[in-house]
């Protein structure tokens, strides 16, 4: 049902007190504005700490040796651990919430890599096939390692595509099938990637399978590092896998599993549930905060109305004389109340989603690509709607019960 | 058309009661023209309001046009209102950001009369108390007679049964006054009941009942004599 007839009356009572309407409205205007700004800034820092764990799985779990700091088993502190490719073999088959692993071995010398004449230093790695679901990599061309790699010891390599560029200039687009020659070693070129990982040097590499790279780089069945993905919803089973991972390699290397010097972890799903935590936190608050302000504006706007309602306590006698009923009454003033709230929030609405439009293109290492979807801006409009009608709820019900002899008695 | 027994009211001023209205027992037929007369204290506003369904009483019973006004829900009692009773006031009580029109129009805007229609009729009533050419002017720029003018023109417009008139001369002069009470005699001709409640005595010989108030109950109530005096007067 729209009254028009209402909605004329109100607008008239509006235009005749521009100023405190205006002044009303931007309270409220202000607080909708706020709130917005405030949870755009909290889902940019997100995204901005979410870009963080871009460029490697969320669940990922990187384990590295060093030496023992720790006695055990009478045996002095300070003995190096090494890992062999029996620990990742004994990992690979023995740990339940495996879901991806990869052995890493390093190479310390040399990293000089050539085409033609063209001689540059790029990192290598070399790693097992399952690797790219660890790091999270896209292959924009061609493959990554494969099983028959590994098994037969290929000489192939996959390579960015920032060193693609860099070594093969004019010849990039057909660089697929080349051979370059790693540290002297001649090795087919297989396949490219990207990285989106922030870290710029993730594209300054060139993968190759370990078993070759053990090979040819004398390495024997030495590995720097293991690396692996793990299914767990909860920390709890995230620090279980751990834990159980520290136990075995223990055993087998003969150190205290407590021994954070001897086998070092990197966990980044505890992490990244930290930070959702965090997060869900600073969401929390953010509403906290944006809601105080609004709530500061509806009691602007429902003192502003207690207001209204005495300035026209003789004009609602004269319409209740002439016949209004009190539901006429309260809704004359709750439509208004509304009317004034959601319009004005509106604007701020506007205004905020506005300002965090213009921002949407920055993007620095914890801030990125601040914005508030279109289910905070349904949810804000009808907080306003509420809003308004509970402004103007205490007003309203105060003009209802006003008496047209009072009201009417002539001073 | 009003039938009054035995009101009583009074109200609570703390721990001493007022007693206001100590019995009153009142007949008007329909057509009737009657002034209240009382100085201040003896009523005669509490009687207007009780008459008007602005306020209840305590005791004894109101009939309008044969209705039994009592215990009436606040819904109830405006509509009422808004059907039989027509009020004209000291002090216009004209909405000061409404034009002449749309305070005409008023009335029916709470019978739920479609704007089109209800300016129409409005125009026809302002007409009748001689302003259409005065229709789209603010309160603000009539004169105090004009004011009464407009009141009367929306008193009417809902057709009402009774035009309660609370001191309609109060704040104007002789001369305006004197048309204002030519209005309301025109619309009593028409068949309306009008009740004047007045403390000036030369208002209250131009009607044809008198009733004199005073301290909560009737003191008289008579056929003024000098009925046509104004005439002269004027």
């Amino acid at each position: 049902m729209f009254d028009l007839d209402k909605w004329q009356e109100i607008l008239t009572t509006i235009k005749k007190n521009k100023l405190r309407t205006i002044l009303t409205g931007f309270s409220v205007a202000w607080g909708i504005f706020m709130l917005i700004i405030l949870l755009g800034s909290g889902k940019g820092l997100e995204n901005g700490f979410e870009n963080q764990f871009r460029g490697a799985a969320k669940n990922s779990l990187w384990i590295w040796t060093g030496r023992t700091s720790i006695a055990h088993n009478g045996m002095n502190p300070g003995r190096s651990v090494r890992f062999t490719n029996d620990d990742y073999s004994n990992l690979k088959n023995n740990i339940d919430r495996r879901e991806f692993i990869s052995g890493r071995f390093n190479i310390f010398w040399g990293n000089q890599v050539t085409y033609n004449n063209e001689i540059h230093s790029f990192g290598i790695r070399n790693v097992h096939p399952e690797y790219e679901f660890i790091e999270a990599l896209t292959i924009t061309e061609g493959r990554y390692i494969n099983q028959l790699d590994i098994k037969d010891k290929r000489k192939v390599t996959v390579i960015s595509t920032e060193v693609r560029d860099v070594l093969f200039k004019d010849e990039a687009s057909d660089a697929l099938g080349k051979y370059i020659l790693v540290n002297g070693i001649p090795f087919k070129v297989v396949g490219f990637f990207e990285d989106e990982s922030n870290n710029s040097n993730n594209m300054r590499l060139i993968y190759v399978p370990i078993s070759t790279a053990q090979m040819v780089f004398s390495g024997g069945n030495r590995l720097h590092e293991i690396s692996m993905t793990i299914e767990a919803n909860t920390i709890e089973e995230a620090q279980s896998v751990e834990q159980d991972i520290r136990n075995r390699l223990a055993a087998v290397h003969n150190f205290d599993a407590e021994d954070r010097r001897a086998l070092g972890t990197w966990n980044s799903f505890e992490n990244y549930m930290q930070m959702q935590s965090i997060f869900k936190g600073i969401r929390l608050f953010v509403w906290i905060i944006g809601i105080g302000t609004i709530v500061a504006g509806i009691v602007g706007v429902s003192n502003i109305m207690i207001i209204v309602v005495k300035e026209r306590t003789r004009e609602i006698g004269i319409r209740k004389a002439l016949g209004a009923t009190p539901f006429s009454v309260i809704s004359l003033v709750l439509f208004e109340s509304v009317l004034i709230t959601t319009f004005a929030g509106y604007i701020g609405l506007v205004l905020g989603v506005g300002l965090l439009e213009l921002l949407s293109g920055i993007s620095t290492d914890f801030f990125a690509d601040p914005s508030a979807d279109f289910g905070i801006a349904i949810s804000a409009t009808v907080l306003l709607i509420f809003a308004g009608a509970l402004a103007g709820f205490v007003p309203a019900q105060r003009a209802a019960r006003i008496k047209p002899i009072e009201a009417l008695r002539d001073e | 058309m009003i039938t009054i027994q035995n009101i009583h009211k009074s109200y609570n001023m703390g721990t001493n009661s007022l007693h206001v209205l100590k019995g009153i027992d009142l007949e008007i037929e329909k057509g009737e023209l009657v002034s209240i007369m009382g100085s201040s204290g003896s009523g005669k506003s509490t009687l207007l309001n009780i008459l008007g369904i602005l306020d209840n009483y305590d005791k004894g019973e109101y009939r309008l046009d044969g209705k039994l006004i009592a215990g009436l829900s606040e819904t109830k009692a405006a509509l009422m209102r808004n059907e039989y009773i027509g009020f004209v006031f000291q002090s216009f009580n004209l909405i000061s950001f409404k034009n002449a029109l749309e305070n005409v129009a008023l009335p029916l805007y709470y019978k739920n009369i479609s704007r089109k229609k209800r300016n129409k009729i409005a125009m026809e009533y302002l007409d009748k108390v001689g302003l259409l050419d005065w229709a789209e002017h603010m309160p603000n720029e009539l004169s105090g007679g004009q004011k009464q003018r407009v009141a009367i023109a929306r008193s009417l417009i809902a057709n009402p049964k009774v035009i309660l008139a609370d001191e309609p001369t109060g704040a104007l002069d002789t001369a305006t006054s004197y048309e204002v009470m030519d209005i309301l005699k025109t619309i009593n001709h028409e068949g309306i009941t009008v009740i004047i409640v007045t403390h000036e005595t030369d208002i209250s010989r131009m009607t044809r009942r008198v009733i004199k108030l005073k301290d909560g109950a009737i003191e008289a109530d008579y056929i003024p004599e000098t009925i046509r005096d104004y005439a002269k007067v004027v």
